[in-house]
This record gives structure tokens, sequence and C-alpha cells, in this order.
């Protein structure tokens, strides 16, 4: 149904609606029946609801969507902001709805609505007909809504009857009811509060508008009206039904009251806006559908008044519907598609008004007055609509001339949105006002309000309300808290005692819930500034921390034979798109207009059909794919695993084999793959070792070529075998394998030439090839020499070797990249190695390090512990194959620098063999172009992988954010950890290019000028204080952190294979796990309380409070856990309480507690069970288990613990204090 | 014998014009994804040492035939091209790297270089040919 709308077809259809109801249904499949049985059809799919109030609730639910999809045409952009404050005005409207009904009935344009809204509120009875269609899908929504939802349905379930009864007018609608009902649905799944009270009052208003319009304009119209109109809808049925309505009233009010109550002065406002609407609609209208228009008017005169009798309000509706389609209808629908655009403006400034009107409601209204307070309010409001529609007519028609319908709209618009947003920046206005202007100010702009709208009926009600009016006064509370100026030599307690969370994009509610979650997408910038001049002026860095293959616990897996696409830019379809019409949606990255497939049309999660809004992958930002063979250059490749591992001398010393054999063995099982899964086992030391593990031998046999220069296969094909068919032989072979080599005298190591034979071996398939390393190679290609010097390790000059010594692993590396294989890399090696030319097999191959310093099986236990419980991880853990990842933009901005393992094959595609849910990435971000005609910026990551049971699915997921034009705003909207993060990433580069000091002071001088920039322009503050934005105030801490991190840090002996760990841990970790690395948690755990505790899997997680870094707060008489990311620390103090050391640690006193300490024992006290829960807590979730560490106050192994006091000074780095003073001399000079 | 340093210089000249074209062709093919960065970074680094060798012969030429001007004008380019192949950190593949091409800019500013080069062999082509053609009438 709703799709012919749009288009001109629709004429026809509007002519029969019933035929369009029948349609719809019919479409709807499930839900609605034919059109002629619109009730029964409809009744059904709703299910429990009374088959009356169902009708309502679709027809409510029905214009919403329309809505949506009209509005859609521009970016979603303005509405984001707006739309939060928007559905508060639905309620608003709500209250106010006795006025509203009387300003829709005056203008012209609302005749449509009229005939509607009559019948709706009065019984329902005249509008029925219309409503049964749409009742089912709204039925739902009831269902979920409330109590006084229901009340209504009882009251016009009458009404339902005599649709019923009622006729082809009715059947007509019913199909836009269908395409609704699947929006209702989904309203019923979110929980929301609210919604008892916007249903209600969006079906009516939908259903006014349905009726009017009939054919033509109804998609675009009902949104609009329908928002308005439900609310004004209301009044008036209200009346009627004298106690429940009433209560559904009060509840309204009581809702609206709140926003409302403020002021007459916004009522006017608010007024004069609906006015402006309605009137600006029957302009549009009056052309054409003229004659529609006298008789609808007319007759939606009578009906308004409450009272009307039902038998009126059907003849009525029964007639302007039976004109229209002859007349009207034909005439409309040439028209319709101008009409529209009027529309969709009218719809704004509907809701702009209504925003005004909650705004201003700030006062609340007593709600015992209510009824009577509305009825006045009604009177009143007629007036003014009477007044308004008079007068409007002629200032109307002429901004409104179909062709620019934006002009009027706009003008009431900016000013009204600019309330909004002040409210959530009450100092920022100015600012704010801005972004949202431009959109405005566009046509466009406009439907892309109406996009969100949908989202703002989706989710009405009360919950809105409340919610907005709690996120109103959140934001008034916390946004002006993130710019609020913080003197930071004053204030000594800068770390706060919980997690530092990401700041929220400062967006509408809706667009707030669909956004992406901080944990797989967040930007530095929360606030985009709208120029690069902007951006340059903040000094601030522009860029995306990605984690983009995070194990989720919820994520829709969508199955379609099309994948949704913008043509031009081949983004995703997403829940920022804006839908123009139920045919067309516009890209919100290239604002290219597309069509919407007709599979996409059907919803397979309602079972309906014409609600493409509806659909999971435009209600969730992250969704996956499963992607048909048009996503594959050949068929999904195999799980395929090849093992490579140092057997020499050193090697088999380390012992790491048994560990890794034992592992590989207890997780056979568990690899991931299904039966096609093959693995395969290399060993070299001077020579290699192949091991043909063919079905059917009797034992493994072990093939030996001494050939390193010119390395070839013996036997390709039996090398890598079938898991399945050959496991009997692979577990002889893992339990051989450490004995194996038990007596070799090889010391040498040829693992350059192993690596060319397994990528010979990999590249027919591509797979994933794990590298176990112990020492420098030392033969064949890719020898390397030892170039740390010992001596310069605390050098605080330069530190060299940073880079690769050779381009042969980077080599190798892009051509198993090439070949969709990943190299990972396990270094475990007691002295240095090279890693930092190691590491490039895995960095531009999309593999993982893994370093294990000094790791001896049995002389470093724990570090042997850590490698099993890594590889357990490392061999269960989700992996994709074949992979790639695309990250798009909005027009306007580009990316220019990745960070992470992957090789970059063109500008914007990221190859990566491999992908693991440990792997992070960064993007930095320039703006090419201004993006003052937007006020929302889009990103969207793709990742296309083959899963390991051969299916090709793409993941997706999508940020968007607001865009700013005042300094302050981006100040505002810092995300201080991720900006952390990208500056550590973008150190690592520059201290490989060119020096670790040059690294260094670049992260000094990205304080200093930011601090700088944001005293100098934002803070009206003398600048011999030390000011930082709230935002911000952690930004000077981080840095020192950062600067006293391992791959950072100068003046402290640091190994150089330990550094360039560090530096690729930071370039391939995701943020959550990077910012412990970087600024590691303290808590104090010898008095854990349950206290503000949370609840983990039945299990009680103690919550102790974050203490800041420094020696200050230890104390001789306390225990502390340091969490390090990779590493915890327990400290113990001296004078620590004995009954602690004996419950937790298990030791009788502080003396007898021993040296080397790695594991809690698990004892039968609640303070020990308190602990360990923590701790436990602490581990789970990371990809690197930590290793613990039992410290004891005059331990040697105090310095490690020591070192990770960053606000502290060392003998060569300043102390948190001095560093600000530091800089604050910068800024001064 | 004048002529004969110009007729050679001017098709040493044609040559690197050429080169040139051919650099910011490929990296435009890069820029436009029809070519991945791999194949686009072998093939330029083909043509780094030629094109240094082209250039040094020229500015050696020059200085031998006490061509001041021509030599002085020629220098920069010719240290710039030299200090940039020095300059190749011991990992990378050559001047030009597959896996940094397209970070912090960089395939921005080769192209620019590319660019800027081809202006400078196009001026240095008409000094030549009129000195050629000058040469030509002296003798």
């Amino acid at each position: 149904m709703s799709a012919p709308a749009g288009s001109p077809p629709r004429a026809a259809g509007a002519r029969s609606q019933p035929k369009l109801g029948g349609a719809a249904a019919s479409g709807a499949a499930a839900g609605p029946g034919p059109a002629p049985p619109p009730q029964n059809g409809p009744a059904q799919n709703q299910m429990p609801v009374p088959s009356a109030y169902e009708l309502y609730s679709q027809s409510y639910s029905i214009p919403s969507g329309h809505h949506f999809q009209g509005p859609g045409k521009m970016t979603s952009l303005p509405l984001d902001g707006q739309c939060g404050d928007y559905y508060s005005g639905f309620y608003t409207a709500s209250t106010q709805n006795a006025v509203t009904p009387k300003t829709t009935h005056q203008p012209p344009g609302a005749e449509q609505v009229y005939g509607r809204l009559l019948p709706a509120p009065h019984s329902a009875g005249s509008t029925p007909e219309c409503f049964q269609g749409a009742a089912s899908p709204a039925s739902h929504l009831y269902v979920s809504a409330s109590q006084p939802s229901s009340s209504f349905v009882n009251h016009y379930s009458g009404p339902a009857m005599y649709s019923a009864s009622s006729s082809a007018v009715s059947q007509g609608f019913p199909s836009t009811c269908g395409h609704y009902a699947v929006s209702t649905v989904s309203n019923a799944v979110y929980p929301s509060v609210s919604y008892p009270s916007l249903p209600a009052g969006e079906p009516y208003g939908q259903q006014m508008f349905t009726s009017q319009n009939a054919s033509t304009v109804r998609p675009v119209r009902d949104n609009s009206f329908s928002s308005q109109n439900t609310a004004l809808s209301r009044p008036s049925p209200l009346p009627p039904p004298p106690p429940q309505q009433y209560h559904q009233q009060h509840s309204l009010s009581g809702y609206s009251i709140p926003s409302w109550s403020a002021s007459g002065p916004p009522s006017a406002q608010d007024n004069l806006i609906r006015n402006h609407a309605g009137s600006l609609p029957p302009a549009n209208n009056n052309p054409t559908n003229t004659v529609a228009d006298s008789l609808s008017c007319p007759v939606t005169q009578n009906v308004q008044p409450p009272k009307s009798s039902p038998v009126v309000s059907t003849a009525v509706s029964a007639a302007s519907s039976a004109r229209l389609p002859p007349t009207a209808n034909h005439l409309v629908e040439p028209v319709a598609s101008v009409t529209q655009p009027s529309e969709l403006l009218q719809q704004k400034g509907m809701q702009y008004g209504e925003y005004v009107n909650n705004q201003a409601s700030s006062a609340p209204t007593p709600l015992s007055s209510t009824s009577d307070d509305e009825e006045e309010e009604e009177d009143d409001e007629e007036a003014d609509m009477l007044s308004s529609s008079a007068s409007s007519p002629a200032p109307d028609p002429a901004p409104e001339p179909d062709p620019s319908p934006a002009p009027v709209p706009t003008a009431p618009q900016p000013s009204k949105v600019a309330k909004p947003f002040g409210y959530g920046y009450p100092t920022l206005q100015p600012g704010y006002q801005n972004a949202a202007a431009p959109l405005h100010s566009g046509g466009q702009p406009s439907p892309g309000y109406s996009g969100f709208q949908q989202y703002a009926q989706q989710y009405p009600g009360m919950n809105q309300l409340s919610s907005s009016l709690g996120g109103l006064s959140l934001q008034s509370a916390a946004q002006p808290e993130s710019l609020r100026p913080v003197n930071l030599t004053q204030e000594r307690n800068i770390l706060p005692v919980t997690p530092v969370l990401a700041p929220v994009p400062n967006l509408n509610l809706e667009l707030k819930k669909l956004n992406c979650s901080p944990d797989s997408f967040r930007c530095t910038l929360t606030n985009i500034p709208q120029t690069q001049a902007l951006l340059t002026k903040a000094k601030l860095p522009l860029g995306l921390l990605l984690h983009p293959f995070r194990d989720l616990t919820q994520l829709p897996v969508i199955t379609s034979n099309t994948i949704v696409r913008c043509r031009s830019c081949r983004t995703y379809i997403n829940p920022f798109v804006s839908f123009i019409d139920q045919r067309r949606w516009k890209c919100n990255l290239c604002y290219r207009v597309n069509d919407v497939p007709e599979e996409f049309m059907y919803n397979p999660l309602t079972r309906s059909y014409g609600e493409p809004h509806k659909r999971p992958e435009v209600q969730n930002s992250t969704v996956e794919f499963i992607a048909s063979s048009d996503y594959m250059l050949r068929p999904p490749q195999p799980a395929v695993y090849l093992f490579v591992l140092d057997v020499s001398h050193n090697a088999v010393e380390a012992g790491y084999l048994t560990i890794l054999c034992q592992s590989l063995l207890e997780n056979l099982d568990k690899l991931p793959g299904d039966s096609r899964t093959r693995i395969g086992f290399v060993t070299f030391d001077s020579t290699i070792h192949f091991y043909n593990l063919q079905d059917g031998l009797s034992q493994p046999q072990m093939l030996i070529v001494s050939d390193i220069d010119d390395v070839f296969l013996p036997t390709p094909d039996s090398l890598l075998v079938n898991l399945h068919e050959s496991k009997e032989l692979i577990k002889d072979l893992l339990n051989a394998l450490p004995n194996m080599f038990t007596n070799t005298r090889e010391t040498h190591s040829a693992l350059g030439p192993a690596l060319q034979a397994a990528f010979k071996l990999m590249s027919p398939t591509g797979g994933r090839v794990s590298v176990f390393q112990t020492q420098l190679p030392s033969l064949g290609a890719g020898l390397l020499q030892s170039r740390e010097d010992p001596n310069q390790r605390s050098s605080t000059k330069v530190v060299q070797h940073l880079g690769p010594a050779t381009d042969f692993y980077k080599k190798l590396a892009l051509d198993c990249s090439g070949q969709q294989t990943a190299v990972d890399l396990f270094l475990l090696s007691s002295q240095y190695s090279d890693l930092s030319s190691l590491a490039c097999m895995s960095k531009y191959s999309a593999g993982c390090i893994y370093y294990y310093p000094s790791f001896h099986s049995t002389h470093n236990p724990s570090q042997a512990e850590k490698l099993q419980n890594e590889l357990k991880r490392y061999l269960t853990r989700k992996i994709g194959f074949e992979a790639v990842m695309r990250i798009r933009c909005t027009k306007g901005l580009s990316m220019h620098t990745f960070h992470g393992n992957f090789f970059v094959r063109s500008t914007d595609l990221l190859s990566l063999a491999n992908i693991n849910p440990d792997a992070g990435f960064a993007v930095q971000l320039s703006i090419e172009e201004s993006l003052a005609d937007t006020s929302l910026v889009c990103f969207q990551t793709a990742l296309l992988y083959t899963s390991s049971k051969g299916e090709r699915r793409i993941r997706v997921h999508t940020l968007c954010l607001p865009v700013v034009s005042s300094l302050a705003d981006v100040y505002a909207g810092v995300d201080v950890q991720a900006a952390i993060c990208l500056l550590a990433n973008m150190a690592v580069d520059r201290s490989i290019s060119t020096s670790l000091s040059d690294a260094r002071d670049a992260l000094v001088n990205a304080v200093v000028d930011s601090l700088s920039a944001y005293s100098s322009t934002v803070s009206n503050i003398q600048h011999s204080v030390l000011i930082a934005p709230s935002s911000l105030k952690l930004f000077p801490l981080y840095v020192l952190a950062l600067l006293k991190q391992k791959a950072f840090r100068t003046g402290t002996s640091t190994r150089l294979d330990d550094r360039v760990y560090a530096m690729c841990q930071i370039k391939c970790q995701p943020l959550v796990h990077l910012m412990k690395m970087i600024h590691p948690n303290l808590y104090r755990i010898d008095r854990l309380m349950d206290e503000g505790a949370i609840h983990v899997n039945d299990r009680v997680v103690p919550q102790p409070p974050i203490q800041k870094l420094s020696a200050e707060k230890l104390t001789r008489e306390g225990a502390f856990l340091m969490d390090c990311g990779c590493v915890f620390y327990i400290w113990v103090g001296k004078s620590c309480d004995n009954t602690f050391i004996e419950d937790v640690l298990g030791y009788p006193n502080f003396a007898s507690i021993p040296q080397k300490m790695t594991h809690l024992p698990e004892l039968d006290t609640l303070s020990s069970e308190r602990t360990i829960s923590f701790i436990t807590w602490l581990r789970d979730s990371r990809p690197l288990s930590p290793v613990l560490y039992v410290v004891k106050d005059e331990s040697p192994a105090k310095t490690e613990f020591f070192q990770h006091l960053i606000e502290d000074r060392t003998e060569a780095a300043f102390s948190y204090y001095e560093f600000l003073l530091h800089i604050q001399q910068q800024i001064c000079k | 014998m004048e002529a004969v340093v110009f007729v050679f210089s001017l098709l040493d000249c044609c040559a690197l014009i050429f080169l040139s074209v051919y650099f910011i062709i490929t990296l435009s093919d890069l820029e436009c994804d029809y070519i991945n960065a791999r194949s686009c970074c072998s093939k330029l680094n083909k043509w780094i040492i030629p094109e240094l060798i082209g250039h040094t012969v020229v500015t050696l030429l020059m200085l031998v035939s006490l061509h001041w001007f021509i030599f002085l004008l020629n220098l920069p380019v010719a240290t710039w091209n030299i200090y940039r192949f020095i300059m190749v950190p011991s990992g990378n593949m050559g001047v030009f790297d597959p896996t940094e091409i397209h970070n912090r800019g960089q395939l921005k500013s080769h192209m620019k270089e590319a660019m800027i080069k081809l202006g400078f062999h196009l001026l240095c082509f008409f000094m030549y040919l009129y000195s050629m053609i000058l040469a030509l009438i002296n003798d």
C-alpha cells in the first residue's frame, strides 16, 4: 500500500482505498486480512487486543510509518537532536490535545485530518472502517502500552464494529495500517513505559490524516499529522467516553504537564506553530483537493465536537472518502509528490512546535484540572486555529509553493530547534543552534527529520516524555559538566573513583538508543567539528577506534537474498538512513536516493509487509548479514590451521612444546571449524620437518627437508590433513612431539625458510599459521642479527632499532595476506629476538603477536600459566577467514591513516587474512569539506569474512555523531580515552618513522596545544592557571601515563623487545584493554565490601573505588590490587592486617608470605571469596590472561609495581604535579 | 660537441618526462583503486633507480661540460633523488612501501612530487632544446 502512495500510481490506489487496504493486507500477508474484512484481518494479527482497539492502534502506527518515510528525505541529522524533544513534544501534544484538534480542523490541509480525527475520536464508529486495517499492528502497541489505551479500546470497540460494517473507504486505509503494523510491533518490543499515551495519540492523528488524503498523501502526511494530531484527536474522543477517556487524558496530561506547564507564551507559540503547520498543509492541498477539503471540512467540524454522533462521522468519512477517490485523488496524485514536501515541512514545523511546547512546558500544570483545562485549551486553540487558519492560508501558500516547500517551515523551525539544544547545552546554545539550523534550512532536512520522527513515534509514550525530560535534565547537568573548567593544578583528586565511561554523543534519545555501542566503535570527538579549520583550532586528534569483531552476546543476524546498499557508495542500509517514502531511502553517507527493493518491504521479524523502516537492519546499528555468492571471489575456504614450531635446543630447553601440545590436545575438538577443517604441523631447527598425517598411515611420518635455500614441499597433499579424518594420527603426533627433540643439539633456527614453506603449504587455501619462535632466526632467508645494545636500555637519548631490520618478513606477510593467510607469532624468548623485525610477519598479514619474555616452563611458572591460558583462548576463540574491512564515512570526511594489524589494499579497504575478536583498529580522520550542511555524520565499518563454518558474513557497525560549529562544543564532546589511544597509535608510528624522543615531544605537545587552545579560545579565565574542560581533565594524566608506559618511557631500563611489544599492543589492542595498559587501575582490596557490588553469574563482585596511582594512597596497613591489563599486582603492606593475610593469602602473617607468589588460594572465608570473585571478574573478558604477582612491601619485585605508580616522581620522569607545571610553562611560553 | 651533449640531455630528459608521467598514472590508478598497493609499489620501485641514474647522469654531464646554470638547476632535484633513495628505512620495500603508502597522506605527497618533477623536466626539456638549437647554429 504505502509503496504506491509515494508514486503516481497512488491515485488509483487512493481511489480504491479498499483496494489499497486489501493490497496492504495481502502484502502484510500475515497480518491484515483482505480489505473488506479488514477488521478481522488486523485484529488477528494484533492478537489479543480488542478489535476496536486494535484498529486504532493500527491506524496510529500507520501514520507514523508513513511519516518516517516521508521525512526521511534528508539525513536524519536534524531530527536527532530534535527528536528527543520532539517526542516529548508529542506528549505535550497529547496534553494539548484539545487545542490541536481544532487547529487541524481549521487548516484547509487539515481537512483530511479532520475527517479522520473526528471519526476516530468519536467513535470510532465513523472512522473505524479506515482504522480497521490499521488496527492490527497498532493493537500491539496498545497492548504493550498501557491501561489507558485499553480503556480506549473498549470505548472504541464499538466503533470498530461500525467500521466492520462500514466499508470500502476504510479498506483503503487498512493497507496503510499494514505497513504500520510492523512498526507498532517493534514498538511493542521496546520496553518503554510511555507507550500508552503516545500510541493513542498517534493512531488518532494518523487516522485523521489517512482519511483525508486517503490514497495520495497518506504516508507523508500521516506521519506529520499523526504526531500532532494524535494528541489533538484524543481530546475530542476522550470527552465522549467519560470515565476511561478522562483517565487517559489525565495520564496524558500528567505527562504533558511537566513539559507543558510552563507558560502561556510557550503555549501560544505552540499554537501558532501548529497553526502554521496546519495551514500549510491546507494550502498545498487546496489546489488539488479543494472538493474533498470542502467536504471533509464541514464534516470534520461537525465531528470534532466530541459528542458528535458516530453515525454522522461515519457518513462524513464515507462521503469524503468516496468523493475523494474519483476527483480529488486523481488530481492529488500528480500533485502528491509536490504536496508531500510541503507536508513534510509542515510536519517539521509541527514537530518543532511541539518541541517548543515541551520545552516551554517546564512549568507543571495541575493534573486535576486537566480535563477542564484541556477543554479550555481546546477552545482556545480552536480560536487560535481559526484565526491562524484564516490568516495562515495567505502567508503559507506563498512560501509553500510546492517546489519550495522548505522555506516556510524552516523559518519557524530554527528558533524552536534552538531551544531544545539549549536545554542540552545551556551554555552552548549558539553552536548547537547553528548546527541544527542548517539542517532545517535545507529542503531535504525536513524529510530526514520525519525519518526520525518515525522513531519517536515508535517509542511513543510516557517513556519518551519522561526519558526526554530526564535526558534534558541530565544533559543540562552533564553537558555543562563536560565543559566545566577544572583547575588542574588545584584539583588533587582528578581521577574518578569509578571507571571512566565513554561520553554519550549529544543526540536525541532515539538515535542514542540506536547508536553503536562504544565498545565496538568510538570516536575521539563525539561532537564532530564542522570544518577542518575548527578541528585544527581545537588541536585535538580526530579518529575512530574500532573493535569490530568483538564477542557479542546479542547480534541480529540477517539472512536475505538482497542486502540493501546504497548504489553509489555501497553503504549498507542502517538506522540512520532516512526513508523518503515507502519505496525510497536516502543514504546517510553520500545522500543518494535509492530504491527500496521489494524484498525489503517484508519484515520477517513481524511478518508484515510495507514497513521497511522496521526491519532489523534499520533498527540495529550492529548487524550481521549472511552474504550471498556475490560476496565471494571463491567458495568459502575451510578453516585451516598450520603450526610452525621451533624445535631447536633453545626451544626444547624452554619447554613450551609440552604446554602447546597439551593445550592442543585438550582443545582439538573446540577448534572453530566444520567438517572440512584442516590442520598441519611443521617443525624447524636448522632443517625443516614436515609431518605426513594422511589418513591410513599407522603413525605420523616425519619428512625432513634440509635444503633451506630452496624450500619445497615433499608431499604437498598430505601435510595439511582433515582434522576429523586424521584425528588419531594428530593426537599421536601431539603426544610424541614434546619428546621427539629432547636430545637435540641443534641451536640454529631457520625461521625464514620454515615460513616460506608454510606459505607454500597454505597458499592454495589460506588460513592461519601459528608460529612459535624462541630465538633470533639464524639461518637462511630472513636471518637477523642482534641489534640491541644492553647498555642503551635506559638511555634517555636515542632508542634505535624500533623498525624492522629487513623487509623479508614484511614481504612474506604481504604474500601471505594475498593468499588469505595470517601469521600469528608466539615469541617465547629469554633473550633479544628482534621482535621489531619478526612482528612484521603478523602486522601486515593481520595476525596477532604474543610475547613471553624469559619464558621457561618450570623456572617461570607464571609465564607458563599465562601461555596456557592464552593458548586456550587463542585456539577456541572465534575466527574469521579471508576478511576485508571497509570503513566509510559521511561525505566530507576522509580517512588518512590506519592503525592495527592488516594490509591497506586500497584507500579504505583493509585486507585482513584473519580476523579475531581481540583485534582493535584505529583510523585517523580529516575533514575535507565543510560539514555545515549536515548536522549528523555517520561512520560505517563493514567487515566481510568467512566464518569457521564456511559461511560468508558481513558484520556492519554504524556510528552516528552530531556536527557542531563552535569550539566549546568540540571540547564538550571529547572522548579522552579514545583520544589517548589514538595518540598512542600515532606516537608509535612517529617513534618508528622518526624517533622516540620526537614521539614523546609530540605527546607533550598534544596536551600543551589542546589546553592552550582551550584556554585562549573558550575559557576566559586568566592564563596563569592551568585550566582544562572537564572532558579533558584526565588528558594530562593519561599522557603522562603514556610517557611512562613501556613503549615510550626513557631513562628506565627497558629491553628493546619489551618496548616493541608494548608498541605492537598499542597498535592492535582494542580500547578497553589498551586503557588498562596505559593507566592501570589501583584498588584497595583488604577491605572489600559488598556495598555497591554487582552481580555476575550469581556471584557477588565487589566494586572497590579506584585509587589514584600514587604511593600516597598506599598505606602499610593495606593491600592493594593493581590491574595493568596484562599483569595483576597485589601489593601487601608491611603492617597489613593479619586476618587479611590469613583469610585471603592463606599465610599466618606478613613474614611468611613467599617472595614469589602467583596464586591466590581459594579459602573458605568471606574476604577470600570476595577477593577472588573480584579478580576473576577483572580477568574475564580480556584476551591476554593476566598474571598475578603478590608483591610484598620489601621484596625486590616491588620496583615493578612502583613503576606503575605514574603520578609519582621517578629519577627519569616527572610526577604528575611537575608535569602539570611543565605544561603550564609551555603554554605560557 | 656541445650539440651532442644537449642532444643526449634532450633524449634523457624525454625519458624522464615519460617516467614522471608513468609515475603519475600509476599513482592515480592506486588512488582510484584500479590497482592494489602492492603491485603499484613494485611497479614504481623498479623505476626508482633508473630515474635516479638518468637524472644524475645529466647533472654530471652539465658539470663536466661546464654549464653551470643548468647544473645548479639540476642539483637540488638530483640531491633529493639520492637522499630519498638512501633514507629508505631498512624494513621498507623501497621508496614506495605498500604498507605505508596509504598512511599519513604519503600517496598525496608522492603524487605531488611526481607532478613537480614532471614540471621540472618539461622546463629542462625546453632549455635543452633551446640550447641544442643554439649549439647547432653556432656550429
